[in-house]
């Protein structure tokens, strides 16, 4: 692919992706949660009962159709590649510690373009964290950085997750009392289940095939002065505005905004871990799944990780406080302790190589 | 021909070797990748070097020269 085919893609799929999220929130998703990786797949756990918080319990389609979206795109156009072995356990707890950090803000970077064309000025704090965060994972790459390499896998190493999706799909349609669903709270809004699959479906197709990545655009800005990947984000950013101001949905201001607290140095740390932890994970959470998608075993524990740390942070009242704004300590406290592991991974995956097997 | 093997590697990195490799070596390097996004970034970056990349494919794998 070419580079201005490539742009021209991505500001194409950008634009479309920003309409379908809003278009989502008009047929019933939460304000401004079109799409959110880290929310939706905090849901999931819900639903599934792996944490028991009322309001966040659902099976979010959306997660099942991008997973199945990219699977179903990385086949037809013979890019499903089962592979992976790069120090999984490490990319586990790194998203473990994305998801806490993503719900100390309540949002993933996704959302928080989103939120920032509802208007929502929390998120443009959170963004200054997240470019923080993904410079500082910069810094690290260009010292040498590296999770190490990858290995091609067997192929139900790299089916294994689309075919979980499959089965919560198939679950979720035929015993939906099954699951724990919310009776009110952001987990109780939501468009009608084929709805919300389609979309997925259409946007892991499109995510597949541009490489949209939330993480990619900032860092390759940063590291490579590449302005490529940045497309998607601004795409994203002006559709979904555009459709905001049209539908009477944009509301600018820090106070009362959707499913939003309001401390903004934990807005900032939060997306800080997010940033840094996705940086060094080489992508975004929307991209972890595309990746799953196509078959990396190293996303999928990624994803899982996320799953796990989902639960965690509402088992332990980890999250950002949408209703007085205020995050408890014990939140806080997560989120300083998360980027300092974060750092210490960088570190030890930077200047700690020597006498190691490469 | 200087040769970086980022095979197995995702991205940014087989990008950061390329970048490495090309300030040592600014006549021209061979990049090895394994994946069709690494080849679509490496080449990109390169071109916006003034490079003049080439990728040939071989059993899913891929060599990219990358000269003048």
């Amino acid at each position: 692919m070419n580079g201005t085919k490539e742009k021209r893609n991505l500001l194409i799929g950008g634009l479309v992706i920003g309409i379908i999220a809003v278009g989502l929130v008009l047929l019933g998703n939460p304000k401004n949660m079109g799409f959110c990786i880290a929310c939706f797949i905090r849901d999931i756990a819900g639903a599934t009962k792996l944490h028991t918080a009322g309001v966040v319990q659902y099976v979010r389609p959306e997660i099942i159709g991008l997973v199945l979206g990219s699977f179903l795109t990385a086949v037809c156009f013979k890019e499903f590649k089962p592979r992976g072995g790069s120090a999984p356990m490490t990319r586990f707890i790194i998203s473990v510690i994305v998801m806490i950090g993503a719900l100390m803000f309540l949002g993933c970077p996704f959302r928080m373009i989103l939120r920032l064309a509802g208007g929502d000025l929390n998120a443009l704090v959170a963004l200054i964290g997240f470019i923080c965060g993904i410079a500082t994972a910069c810094f690290f790459l260009n010292k040498g950085f590296n999770l190490g390499k990858t290995y091609p896998q067997r192929g139900l190493e790299g089916t294994t997750l689309p075919a979980i999706n499959v089965l919560l799909l198939v679950l979720a349609v035929a015993v939906p009392t099954f699951f724990a669903i919310s009776e009110k709270g952001p987990g109780s809004q939501h468009a009608a289940i084929a709805i919300s699959l389609v979309a997925g479906l259409a946007v892991g197709f499109i995510a597949q095939k541009t490489r949209l990545c939330m993480v990619g655009g900032i860092r390759d800005v940063i590291l490579l002065k590449d302005w490529t990947l940045l497309i998607g984000f601004a795409a994203i950013f002006v559709s979904a505005l555009v459709m905001n101001l049209a539908t009477g949905n944009f509301k600018l201001g820090f106070e009362g905004q959707p499913v939003a607290q309001t401390n903004q140095l934990f807005n900032f740390l939060g997306m800080y871990a997010v940033g840094l932890g996705c940086a060094m994970l080489g992508g975004c959470p929307l991209r972890q799944l595309i990746l799953a998608g196509e078959g990396n075993s190293d996303s999928a524990i990624s994803v899982l990780g996320m799953f796990v740390g989902a639960a965690l942070v509402h088992n332990f009242g980890l999250q950002g406080n949408a209703v007085d704004g205020l995050p408890a300590t014990q939140g806080k406290v997560a989120v300083i302790l998360g980027i300092v592991i974060l750092l210490a991974i960088a570190c030890y995956y930077t200047f700690a190589k020597k006498g190691e097997n490469k | 021909m200087t040769e970086v093997d980022a095979r197995g590697l995702s991205c940014p990195i087989p990008v950061v070797e390329t970048k490495k490799a090309l300030k040592a070596h600014p006549e021209g390097v061979c990049v090895l990748v394994d994946s069709k996004v690494c080849v679509e970034n490496v080449s990109r970056y390169a071109t916006a070097m003034g490079y003049n990349p080439k990728a040939v494919e071989k059993n899913g794998e891929w060599t990219i020269e990358i000269k003048k």
